[in-house]
């Protein structure tokens, strides 16, 4: 048993050091975010959702889109609570501003900067990392190549401002260097007896997450914070539903 | 030393510049009216037209009836006021303090200006002659206090010009109107016969206090020099812009950098100083030949940064070309707003750090994209989804209303409703299926309807009855019918997407 110990304490000194090397520097974390991800947040490395860095969003299809959107708009409720306002960048803009404040988030704290090319995207959502006194850049754009995920990746390293890139529609899935990479589907809403549409629910994929462990979790959006569904919890709901059904 | 003071009474100010306006006016007698409760009444009357009894305030038909032949033109409301202000700025030349001395007239301070026209008969004539110069009838008198020297410019006989200390020889031979008094005061004095100054001064002041008020003693001892009187003096605003001459033509780009960051630093100490911010700038070069080249920028909240305009400018100075040179440099700010130094932050309800920065940063996007990419709503109380948000102008402007949250809207909303092929059930019941482009989606939950009626006084329309539903694949959507079953098929539209 002492060997074991003795094992995973090695094995976890050696972690941090890969950790310390890996990132240019620490992830300052003042206040840990009370995101509410509950068992997701084992799957990044020292368990807290990294801030300070570049997410990645696929959505393949436009209700994935609307999925992710909303699972942004989860997250950055509280992300804008510690710093200044939010970026929201983009050529074709479908979010509406009155649904955002269903997510707790001010609409009116949101800058939306709508461009017209790719490219003007690219350098606006880089100005924006760079600049310290934003939270969130959010960035929609279908292509993003390795070199310019790396740029962004740079630009955050000194400003720790969080990005949010949101592909929709990649015409391929390629490596860019961001911290991870997500997909958020949406998932039947659970209503029981009761009529109408119930509360959204994701399948939260985290495809790639750097030193961390990907999975899949399911998370419902109520009470204007995020409630995890656990995975036994769901398969009984599905049962019961098969057998009413 | 003594005070001097200088009244300028313009007899027909408004008709003596529409005269210069329009010179085949002069001679000709006419009015500037206005309506008034129906009628159109004199505002003012040219010299001529009160050489035959027209005076302001009469109703035009009077006056026509008196002389058939008046011109009548419309008057323009607020003219005076610019003339006059025009006027007090001009006259800075006379003396550093002039104030405006409504309705008609100016007062100037000219304590110690006048040796240098060479003793005050000159100053004054040069003053008169350079207005009636330009065809204003004035009068001007100069007197120890303003007071009297207002009295002698409208109503003196003998001489312009009161010695030192003179000022009650002068005035008793005047009638009371020359104190500035009230109409109510001088009713009841000349009912009682006092026509003159000099009928009344020597009165006991208890009685006069008694009888007539305070203010008329006030004026009284204003007039005289025994109560100081102060005048307020304008100040016009200087242009904020700053030149920067060269000795040699500058054909480079370093050197118009360099005159560039010299004259936004200059500015910049000047705004620094009023607590002031600029919102657009243009900055020009005189090329020699002649040429005009000139760059400017837009800020979206006033700032004074220097190194933040110099960064704006930046970008743009390839845009001048210097040809052969360009000899003068000016930076002119035409928009500056109030700046102080702790503006507070509009969007940081939790954090203190200014957003100085986040300006800057959307003034850099703004600059390389144009200002209307950036956009930031505010609530607008209308239940119509389209026009539920409206854009703010400023990034201060903070919302009015609360954002509405008691009913469900969707994260993504199309920028136009699709139509949609759907199949219905029952009437005002929620889709069984749809179809949107080429796929087939099954209903499994339905909320709704909710309906969202055209506000009629902006435009006409059927109302839409709104859905939210959920397909077999958890995904949401937000549709709606548009108007009622009635004959036809109504038609189905997608609006949006839940999260």
């Amino acid at each position: 048993m002492g060997l074991l110990a003795a094992k995973r304490d090695i094995v976890q000194q050696l972690q941090k050091e890969v950790l310390s090397l890996q990132q240019s520097k620490k992830p300052v974390v003042d206040k840990p975010l009370n995101i509410g991800l509950g068992e997701l947040l084992s799957a990044f490395p020292n368990k807290t959702f990294p801030t300070g860095t570049v997410h990645e969003f696929i959505s393949p299809n436009i209700e994935y889109a609307a999925a992710t959107n909303g699972f942004i708009c989860g997250l950055l409720d509280q992300l804008m609570l510690q710093k200044g306002p939010c970026l929201w960048i983009s050529t074709r803009r479908t979010i509406y501003p009155p649904a955002l404040k269903l997510f707790g988030i001010d609409p009116e704290r949101i800058i939306f900067i709508d461009l017209e090319r790719p490219k003007q995207v690219l350098w606006a959502i880089e100005e924006g990392l760079k600049c310290e006194d934003i939270s969130v850049v959010i960035g929609e754009l279908s292509e993003l190549g390795f070199t310019e995920s790396r740029r962004l990746q740079l630009a955050v390293e000194s400003s720790n401002v969080t990005g949010f890139i949101h592909r929709y529609q990649p015409r391929s899935e390629n490596t860019v260097a961001c911290t991870t990479r997500w997909m958020i589907k949406p998932v039947s809403s659970i209503t029981g007896d009761m009529p109408g549409v119930g509360f959204p629910r994701w399948e939260v994929q985290l495809v790639k997450v750097r030193n961390g462990k990907p999975g899949s979790w399911q998370f419902e959006w109520r009470g204007g914070q995020f409630h995890s569904i656990a995975p036994q919890r769901f398969s009984i709901i599905k049962n019961q539903r098969l057998k009413t059904g | 030393m003594a005070k001097r003071y200088v009244a300028i009474w313009f007899r027909h100010l408004v008709t003596d510049w529409m005269i210069r306006r329009r010179p085949e006016l002069k001679g000709v007698p006419f009015v500037l009216a206005a309506p008034e409760r129906g009628r159109m009444v004199v505002r003012s009357a040219s010299a001529e037209a009160q050489a035959k009894g027209i005076y302001p305030n009469m109703v035009v038909a009077d006056c026509k009836a008196i002389l058939p032949s008046l011109q009548v033109l419309d008057d323009i409301p607020g003219q005076d006021d610019k003339l006059l202000n025009a006027l007090t700025e001009w006259c800075i030349r006379y003396t550093p303090i002039v104030a405006l001395d409504l309705p008609d007239g100016l007062i100037l301070d000219a304590s110690g200006c006048s040796h240098l026209w060479g003793g005050e008969q000159a100053y004054l004539k040069d003053m008169i002659n350079r207005l009636s110069g330009f065809g204003y009838h004035v009068r001007a008198a100069m007197a120890d206090t303003a007071g009297t020297a207002w009295a002698i410019s409208r109503f003196g006989q003998i001489t312009p010009i009161i010695k030192s200390d003179r000022q009650l020889d002068a005035l008793l031979p005047l009638p009371p109107a020359a104190l500035r008094l009230e109409p109510v005061i001088l009713e009841r004095l000349n009912k009682l016969g006092l026509h003159t100054i000099g009928s009344f001064i020597r009165m006991p002041r208890t009685a006069l206090r008694r009888r007539f008020g305070q203010i008329l003693l006030q004026k009284l001892d204003q007039a005289l020099g025994q109560e100081m009187e102060s005048i307020l003096p304008v100040r016009p605003i200087e242009p904020y812009q700053e030149r920067l001459p060269c000795l040699e033509p500058i054909r480079t780009a370093t050197g118009i950098e360099i005159a560039l960051q010299q004259l936004v630093e200059k500015l910049c100490e000047r705004l620094e100083k009023e607590d002031k911010g600029l919102r657009r700038c243009v900055f020009k070069g005189y090329r020699i030949d002649g040429n005009i080249q000139q760059i400017d920028i837009g800020t979206n909240r006033p700032s004074r940064n220097v190194k933040h305009l110099s960064k704006l400018f930046e970008n743009k100075i390839v845009q001048i070309e210097p040809d052969l040179g360009i000899e003068l440099f000016i930076l002119e700010a035409p928009i500056v707003e109030d700046l102080t130094s702790a503006q507070d932050a509009l969007w940081n309800s939790t954090t203190a750090s200014d957003n100085r920065a986040v300006a800057e940063l959307l003034d850099r996007i703004a600059g390389k994209t144009g200002m209307d990419t950036i956009r930031r709503y505010l609530p607008n109380e209308s239940y119509w989804p389209e026009r539920a948000a409206k854009l703010a102008t400023s990034l201060q402007e903070k919302p009015t209303t609360e954002w509405r949250i008691d009913m469900p809207r969707p994260v993504n909303l199309l920028p136009k409703p699709e139509l949609i092929d759907v199949t219905v059930q029952m009437p005002d019941y929620p889709p069984m299926l749809f179809k949107y482009k080429g796929k087939l989606h099954n209903i499994s939950k339905a909320d709704g309807p909710e309906r969202i009626e055209q506000e009629w006084w902006l435009r006409n329309g059927h109302y839409r009855d709104y859905y939210c539903v959920e397909d077999n694949d958890g995904a949401r959507y937000w549709l709606f019918r548009l108007g009622p079953y009635t004959g036809n098929e109504p038609k189905w539209f997608l609006h949006g997407f839940f999260a």
